[in-house]
């Protein structure tokens, strides 16, 4: 919404700055976004950038002047000399304006003398220039009449400014129209203050003072409108009211000046006297308005009086409207139609073969008020936005009906010489009925946290427009003003109206007081960020990739025919879905990162979204993947390069990981996680593992890994070296990278709430070595099982220091080189105990195995 | 004479010795378990009862001299290391050091963790909320029903399952912490990713996360939320920071504010207060535009109709509830001037923090 200060200020009085102004609407909710200086300076400390390039009048050189005589160019058929009277003297310009011919006096116009600067309407960039003297065709100009592009009033010109004869002679011109105009934004909740009248209401209220209201007397002609339209409305739920006035012998031409620049400074193109008036009229009140060509109106109704139905369109109408553009109408479409067939899309515009033109002399002026819901969606559905259509869309009060269309056709009695058929023809079919609200001083208070005296809050009410009635001891019943339909809710309502103008910054700020809910925060989130923690000490960059994703990325981690989160209205291709795994967008980051570092570790731990059959929401798990890639050392200037990540740096992260979970030490958890060669179509089918959580029981069963997919096991993701066939897909070369992906959410059940701290053992360890030989086919996760399985509880660790293979070794088999920690927390162990706690896991791993002891 | 003999060759060999090596075969050769001392000691057995004291005398004050010259030796050539060392062992110490490899949180949860700890100790705990979610949650019980002028604020993506879309906003969370606590009070705060059908630009993206908080009781009140949103701004951006509270417009609270805080850049400089005097042109701040001010986060009193859809009774419940971005708020705080660096993930971007 744009507002010209000058015409801003015939409702109210603008006792501050402009910026100051501009300031205390912003506060109040009417942001100021932005401005325009029409001719004089931007105002100080006005800290908004203007929109608008726009020359300084100069209030010496650029006044007001009278026009003598037009005479011929003597060497010029299309150039005039134009003699001048500017108060303090005479001088002639030459000028190539259409609009000034011999003969011509009398005419007010713009004289901009040598030094003042304008735009230059010839640079296509709307440069600035200062006037210079000039010669032209040998006629020395010391000036120029002006038009409204050199002013920077508009943006096209026909011809020279003419101003309204009362325009004085010899005033700077600054002081006749130059203005400020502020952009301001208006929310959905002040759509009253889309009118200039409601934005002086907010002045007023904030200002304490009151508004003045223009005049809606009309002095009516001796016929009656009541004779001369029908109206019938359908269905009041889309058309609460439709009021309709008859003006005739109406002469149809532009507007005078000053309404002209009112209408171009607020942002709205001059038409002719009947359409600006209208448009005035909808920028004053918020109301607005369309004007028919009654006699066309008559000719379509076979001279009979015009019948005006509000009603929705019938299958197959078409209305080709102002612009031109024939439309085909639908049922949720409302239009204004007479006996003959759609004439307007209701509040959205108005139809061509009924519009007002240069011939009309008879008008039938509208003035209605429509459904919001239905005009938004018509409004959209034509991609018509208008400035009817916006207020009606964000809700306009029918009461302002009566007072626009009042003033309006007044204003074509004065301006347009028209003559007004007497009354309004109105069907008010659902009359808003008056709003009212309880309202309590300790309901405010209490809400505000803040007493907020009495007779502010009954004064602020009041400079609203509110009517306030005592109801009790500090209560009242607060009747609305009937241009607003905001208050909808109650005394809450009231309480926003009462702080925004009371001022947001005399509250003065405390915190909460009351008890703290004792609920707590679930423990997942805690541990989500736990395990970011981990892996950043552990060396892994995090990233954050987007969740929507297309099923083609993520196919050969998905495979085929998988479900998923589908967007019906996708901005791209490549961003149709919810993803269902982490790694390909994570692989997508690897190959961008890898271009220029060679080496990475890259986490993400974030939400994959997988459909429920028969469920509405899909489940949103969080998952975690890992991707290594390169050196396992930065490059380093002294020495060889670092070898390559490999499978069991994947690993030892992954451990590190579990470890720090507690998940798997022996007192702490109640699971562990145990690795099984698997095969996965996209890992490496000789380097990938499956990582399953597994009861930590497991130890004292004979179970092997075999029969692992018991019911107890739980499969919690996939390790292992990502398929080479991949690498391609994802434009990661030829370096091997290594990959996992796990479902947190199934690890989480399993991580102990807590854990027992281990008293510090006061007896010595004893560490001991045993190396075995066992067939390759046994892994070595099965050989530590078994150990512990026969040397507990007194051994407390078992650490594989060394795998071997080659002389010594029989073919087809491999030695484990084992170190055995045995420690009692009461007593320092003999070597005889250890001598038989070894012996005894060297038989077990005899019987179940058949391993060899490897001679010491 | 035999131990003066011995005294002269350990101790001739002895001066001879050069290095640590040669200094432990010196010391076994001479004061070694089978050393030559050692034997020496052993031949008292063959000497006559009268002559023994004096000859193991003369063995011991031996052993005593050589102990003696060993460690003078041993010091000795400690000290010849040292000042070997000293000499020889110059480092460029301009030489790069040997790289750490660091891992890093993404700036994302970086910020957001830092947002969460300042509402942690104002007495907020964590909730989180599902992010696909319904029409009614994300629009209808927060006081939008169909065809709200309101709904064109946030531009949804909608999902092929009808009525199922992916949220605009964590505010859909209000309604269920409130059904999952009502009528206790509640004090939350709701982080997330939220979806927009947008474009995707240098300021807007079509996923990002917000922070949603909710205060319910019998007396949270405006000023509560004034001095809560107050205190974040200070402790978030540091400094003697300002804020500035607009009236504004949200349809699922009541009232509505938008919280400025002044330009951390330029410090807002002079910004105009309602009754300031300001003076300075408008400056050239590149974070504020020169508005002195930047808009935060949004907020207002939870609506009655939202309390009432979440189980509670207004007549009774009040509370607040404030929305703010973490990719905004890290945009100020670091200069950030391209949202899209957040999900692209560009290494140098993720590195700098
Ligand atoms: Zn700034």
């Amino acid at each position: 919404m744009k507002v010209p200060l000058r015409w801003l200020k015939e409702y109210v009085d603008l006792p501050w700055s402009v910026a100051e102004l501009a300031e205390r609407l912003t506060l109040a909710g009417l942001e100021v976004t932005g401005f325009r200086a029409v001719g004089v300076p931007p105002p100080t400390g006005l800290r908004l950038k203007s929109e608008f390039v726009s020359p300084v009048w100069d209030e010496e050189k650029v006044v007001i002047a009278e026009v003598l005589e037009v005479r011929k160019h003597p060497d010029a058929d299309r150039l005039h000399l134009v003699d001048l009277n500017y108060g303090t003297g005479c001088l002639t310009v030459v000028t190539g304006a259409t609009n000034l011919k011999p003969g011509d006096r009398g005419l007010k116009v713009v004289l901009a003398r040598v030094g003042a600067v304008l735009i230059d309407g010839h640079s296509p960039e709307r440069a600035l220039r200062p006037l210079k003297p000039a010669k032209i065709r040998g006629v020395l100009s010391e000036g120029m009449v002006c038009s409204a592009l050199e002013l920077g009033i508009a943006d096209e010109h026909e011809g020279i400014l003419i101003l309204d004869p009362d325009a004085p002679v010899g005033m700077p011109l600054a002081e006749y129209l130059g203005d400020i105009v502020l952009e301001l934004d208006v929310l959905p909740s002040m759509a009253r203050c889309l009118s200039m009248l409601g934005v002086a209401r907010e002045v007023a209220a904030l200002s304490e003072q009151p508004v003045r209201y223009p005049p809606t007397e009309v002095l009516f002609g001796p016929q009656e409108a009541a004779t001369q339209v029908h109206i019938s409305i359908e269905d009041a739920n889309l058309c609460s009211r439709y009021a309709a006035m008859v003006i005739d012998s109406v002469r149809v031409a532009p507007s005078p000046t000053w309404l002209q620049l009112r209408l171009l400074l607020a942002g709205m193109r001059p038409i002719n006297n009947i359409v600006d008036i209208t448009n005035y009229v909808l920028l004053e009140w918020g109301q607005p308005l369309h004007a028919f060509d009654y006699e066309k109106l008559r000719d379509r109704a076979h001279g009979h009086v015009p019948h005006i139905i509000v009603r929705r369109a019938r299958p197959g109408e078409s209305l080709t409207t102002l612009d031109g553009q024939q439309r085909p109408l639908h049922g949720e479409h409302l239009v204004i139609a007479d006996t003959a067939g759609p004439i307007a899309l209701a509040g959205v515009m108005g139809g061509l073969e009924t519009e007002v033109g240069p011939e009309t002399q008879k008008v039938l002026l509208e003035s209605a008020n429509f459904d919001p819901v239905t005009i938004r969606r018509t409004a959209r559905h034509f991609d018509l936005p208008s400035e009817a259509s916006l207020r009606f869309s964000r809700g306009v009060h029918p009461d302002l009906v009566e007072p626009a269309a009042r003033r309006a056709v007044e204003w074509m009695r004065q301006l347009a010489q028209g003559t007004v058929a007497r009354g309004l023809v109105d069907v008010y079919a659902a009359r808003p009925s008056e709003q009212r609200v309880h309202l309590s001083l300790a309901y405010v208070h209490r809400m505000v946290g803040y007493a907020i005296p009495r007779d502010d809050i009954l004064r602020i009410l009041r400079g609203l427009e509110f009517t306030v009635d005592e109801a009790g001891e500090d209560t009242w019943l607060v009747t609305v003003p009937r241009h607003r339909l905001d208050v909808q809710h109650g005394p809450a309502d009231l309480v926003e109206e009462i702080v925004r103008i009371y001022g947001y910054h005399r509250i003065p700020p405390t915190l909460p007081r009351e008890p703290l809910p004792d609920y707590q925060t679930p423990r997942d989130g805690q541990i989500e960020e736990r395990i970011r923690d981990i892996l950043v000490t552990l060396g892994c960059q995090e990233v954050i990739t987007y969740s929507l994703t297309s099923i083609e990325r993520e196919r050969p981690f998905v495979g085929e025919g998988a479900d998923y989160v589908r967007l019906l209205n996708p901005i791209h291709p490549e961003r149709s879905v919810l993803r269902r795994s982490l790694l390909a967008s994570v692989l997508a980051i690897a190959a961008q990162h890898l271009r220029d570092s060679p080496r990475l570790r890259l986490f993400e731990l974030g939400y994959v979204y997988l459909p429920r059959a028969g469920e509405k929401f899909p489940d949103e798990r969080r998952h975690l993947a890992l991707v290594l890639c390169g050196p396992r050392l930065a490059e380093f200037w002294e020495g060889a390069s670092s070898p390559p990540q490999d499978f069991f740096d994947l690993k030892g992260l992954l451990e590190g990981l579990f470890e720090a979970l507690h998940l798997g030490q022996a007192s702490q958890g109640n699971a562990r996680v145990a690795w099984q060669p698997t095969n996965v179509t996209w890992l490496h089918p000789r380097r990938a593992a499956a990582l399953v959580l597994r009861p930590l029981q497991s130890h004292t069963t004979t179970k092997g890994i075999a029969s692992s997919s018991s019911d107890t096991s739980l499969l919690i993701g996939y390790a292992g070296q990502l398929h080479p066939q991949l690498h391609d897909t994802y434009e990661l070369g030829r370096r091997e990278v290594y990959v996992a992906q796990l479902d947190l959410e199934a690890l989480w059940p399993h991580l102990p709430e807590r854990f027992t701290c281990r008293a510090v053992a006061s007896f010595p360890p004893v560490r001991q070595d045993l190396a075995v030989l066992v067939d390759e086919s046994i892994v070595a996760e099965r050989v530590r099982e078994e150990i512990f399985a026969a040397g507990r509880p007194l051994l407390r660790e078992v650490h594989l220091f060394d795998v071997y293979r080659g002389p010594n070794i029989p073919e087809g088999k491999k030695s484990l080189a084992w170190s055995l920690t045995f420690q009692a927390e009461d007593r320092t162990l003999t070597d005889k105990e250890i001598s038989k706690l070894v012996q005894k896991i060297v038989d077990r791993l005899e019987k179940s195995l058949a391993a060899q002891l490897r001679a010491p | 004479m035999e131990l003066e003999q011995l005294r002269q060759q350990a101790l001739a060999q002895l001066e001879a010795v050069a290095d640590e090596t040669a200094l432990s075969s010196w010391n076994s050769q001479y004061l070694g378990k089978n050393g030559l001392l050692t034997q020496a000691l052993k031949r008292i057995a063959q000497l006559p009862p009268q002559e023994r004291p004096s000859y193991g005398q003369q063995v011991n004050a031996l052993k005593e001299a050589l102990l003696a010259a060993f460690e003078r030796k041993k010091s000795e050539l400690h000290q010849q290391e040292i000042a070997r060392s000293l000499a020889a062992e110059a480092l460029d110490v301009t030489l790069p050091g040997r790289p750490v490899l660091r891992g890093r949180l993404h700036p994302a949860t970086q910020v957001m963790r830092d947002i969460l700890a300042i509402f942690a100790e104002l007495g907020f705990q964590v909730y989180r909320s599902r992010e696909v979610e319904d029409d009614l949650t994300n629009f209808e019980l927060l006081n939008m029903p169909p065809h709200h002028p309101a709904r064109d604020l946030w531009d949804t993506f909608h999902t092929t399952v009808p009525g199922v879309l992916l949220r605009t906003h964590t505010s859909p969370g209000q309604i269920h912490v409130m059904r999952q606590y009502c009528p206790r009070p509640i004090r939350v705060v709701l982080p997330g990713m939220c979806y927009r059908y947008e474009q995707i630009t240098a300021r807007s993206e079509i996923q990002f996360q917000q922070v949603e908080g909710l205060a319910i009781g019998e007396s949270i009140s405006l000023a509560d939320l004034i001095g809560t949103l107050s205190t974040f701004a200070k402790r978030f951006f540091g400094g003697d920071r300002r804020i500035r509270i607009r009236n504004s417009y949200f349809p699922f609270t009541e009232p509505s504010i938008e919280v400025d805080v002044d330009c951390i850049l330029c410090q807002g400089e002079n910004a105009a207060g309602p009754s300031a005097t300001a003076t300075l042109p408008v400056s050239s701040c590149t974070l504020c535009k020169g508005t002195g001010w930047l808009e935060i986060l949004g907020a207002g009193m939870v609506h009655p109709v939202v309390l009432r859809h979440g189980g509670y009774d207004p007549e009774r419940f009040q509370g607040f509830a404030f929305g703010l971005g973490p990719q905004r708020m890290a945009m100020l705080k670091y200069g950030i001037h391209d949202i899209r660096l957040f999900w692209s993930n560009a290494r140098h971007f993720l590195e700098q923090f």
